[in-house]
């Protein structure tokens, strides 16, 4: 992966050389202390609360006592209808951008610039807009769905960008075989390039998995609080990172099962990133040969 | 690839209402962006209609259900955040890329990014429990009440300086390798190489990162919320607690009713604007094609 063709000489007779040498090691040796200190922590008082139990109860005594399952349930529901909606959308904006449209054209280029905007707000703005937007204007109160839908606007422009990617990545020589082959452009598409475009896709897919298990500050005022089971769609439900908030800040004595969910969280997460580092490095690798 | 496009000899029904599909979705994102911006601009004129513009600097106290409106310790609260977390995360950063691209042996620079990565992707409300249970009370034992600008400073560091290492490594390994030849045929040793070839032609990329890492710092919600105490006051000392912009709008918007309301939405729309100047400014210095 580290192609520097050079490896460059160390000047090991000078004293400034040495120094550098060490301030660069003691740049590493910072990143491990971080790695470790925190990982570290969480998982070491973490695992120590995972059982059977603490997957398969619900909590009781705001969250001091028993599991996690209604809240693994709504994270599951919010995450599903997140994708739900950006995936397809991610998708399609992307196959637009990169097989109907030239770099240059004017509403390309708008597009393009709304991607980059989308990705800069902050997430308590998406919060915000929610909010207003999926729970009032729409009428959908604090619920899952208006939960899933504000992290699919969040998550948009990524999957767009990974979807690209994916794109990209098509030789175009399957483009003109396919119009040799007198396919219909739909047809092509279908059968030739999406399905040659799949690891970016599920690269993207796994991303917005990533995004929207890590957010917390834009279901505040969207999926809400409620940590009891949800009974559907529109009704309220706490997110896994909110439970680690709360636990963390407004129950005192909830420092044990924050860990706890903290882990399950984390454990999840390094699973679904890894998996989307993995294939994105794939993609790379096979646009360079 | 543009004779590829638009070149189907036969289009059929299916392949124009495919295509008219696609225009529609892809002018979603367009939509969700112009939403976003009008809700946040229509709610926040309704403030501005009734309190005037200077009231958000120089009210006595913020205290938006009495009317008082003083938001300059929060804008001020998260700068300052910002500024120190960029202090602190771009040097960091910068050195974890030249370890990996010019120091580290293969396997430790594998390693690196490995763990640089995953900590990228550690969501921001396990930085704040770590902040909470274990950086606060080692604040404390310098100084009380441990929630402070400090706090917030570090945990928004270690936040943000993944993003950034991952953006200047890349940006290192696309130098052109002639850049290195070039410097070690002239004689430069490893040191040297680094700071007089690698960096300046870097100086964009790291530019770059940093905006990156400061608009990360600046939105940031969580972590901040959960170290920095949410006292809202200038603070004199990186001891002393404080809010930021967007720790504001996390604590207030579930009971805040009308003006106090679009207040926040006040909050909101100054976050909404530092960060669009900084892309802007991105944007314009990167402009010239001269970069790595």
């Amino acid at each position: 992966m580290s192609e520097q063709a050079v490896r460059l000489e160390r000047g090991s007779h000078y004293d400034l050389d040495n120094l550098a040498t060490f301030i660069a090691w003691s740049g590493f040796i910072v990143v491990v202390l971080i790695f470790v200190w925190i990982l570290g922590e969480i998982l070491v008082n973490g695992i120590s609360v995972i059982s059977w139990e603490f997957l398969t109860e619900s909590p009781g005594n705001a969250g001091r006592s028993g599991g996690i399952l209604p809240i693994l349930v709504s994270t599951g529901v919010i995450v599903f209808i997140c994708l739900a909606f950006a995936l397809p959308m991610g998708v399609a904006t992307a196959v637009y951008l990169n097989e109907y449209t030239l770099k240059d054209s004017r509403f390309a280029k708008f597009i393009n610039i709304s991607i980059d905007v989308l990705a800069a707000i902050p997430s308590i703005i998406y919060g915000l807009f929610g909010f207003v937007f999926f729970n009032n204007v729409l009428g959908f109160g604090f619920s899952l769905l208006s939960g899933g839908l504000t992290l699919a606007c969040m998550v948009l422009p990524f999957v767009i960008r990974a979807s690209i990617d994916g794109l990209k990545a098509v030789p175009d020589a399957y483009r003109e075989s396919s119009t040799a082959l007198a396919m219909s452009k739909s047809a092509s598409l279908f059968y030739v390039i999406i399905p040659s475009a799949m690891p970016g896709i599920i690269a993207g897919f796994l991303l917005g998995i990533g995004r929207a298990l890590a957010e917390t500050a834009a279901l505040l005022f969207t999926s809400g609080y409620v940590d009891r089971m949800p009974s559907g769609v529109m009704d309220s439900g706490r997110a896994l990172s909110i439970h680690v908030y709360d636990l963390a800040m407004n129950v005192s004595g909830g420092d044990a099962n924050a860990y706890g969910s903290a882990f399950v969280l984390i454990v999840v997460l390094l699973v679904v990133n890894s998996m989307a580092i993995y294939i994105g490095n794939k993609i790379q690798r096979r646009q360079l040969r | 690839m543009t004779l590829s496009k638009n070149s189907t000899s036969y289009p059929s029904i299916a392949d124009s209402v495919l295509k008219w599909l696609l225009v529609a979705v892809g002018g979603l994102s367009i939509v969700i962006m112009m939403l976003i911006t009008v809700f946040i601009f229509t709610e926040s004129i309704s403030a501005f209609k009734i309190i005037d513009i200077e009231r958000f600097f120089f009210d006595e106290r913020w205290n938006p259900t009495a009317g008082e409106f003083y938001m300059l310790p929060m804008l001020v609260g998260s700068l300052l955040l910002m500024a120190g977390s960029i202090a602190i995360a771009v040097p960091l950063a910068v050195l974890v890329a030249v370890f990996n691209n010019f120091y580290a042996p293969k396997v430790l620079s594998v390693a690196c990014r490995r763990l640089v990565e995953i900590l990228a992707g550690i969501p921001s409300v396990v930085y704040g429990l770590w902040g909470l249970v274990t950086l606060v009370p080692m604040i404390i034992m310098i100084q009380s009440p441990g929630t402070s600008l400090l706090a917030g400073i570090i945990v928004l560091a270690i936040m943000i300086f993944p993003t950034i290492t991952i953006l200047i490594d890349s940006a290192i390994r696309s130098l052109p390798k002639h850049y290195i030849e070039a410097s070690v045929a002239i004689g430069l040793k490893r040191w040297s190489t680094i700071i007089s070839v690698v960096l300046p032609a870097l100086r964009k990329s790291i530019f770059a990162g940093s905006i990156l890492g400061a608009a990360r710092a600046i939105g940031e919600t969580m972590a901040v919320l959960m170290v920095c105490g949410n006292v809202v006051q200038l603070p004199d000392s990186v001891f002393e607690p404080m809010r930021a912009l967007t720790s504001n709008i996390a604590l207030e918007m579930a009971y805040a009713m009308e003006l106090h309301r679009s207040s926040l939405f006040v909050s909101a729309l100054l976050l909404l604007c530092i960060v669009f100047v900084m892309m802007f400014g991105k944007e314009m210095i990167l402009r010239d094609k001269n970069h790595v």
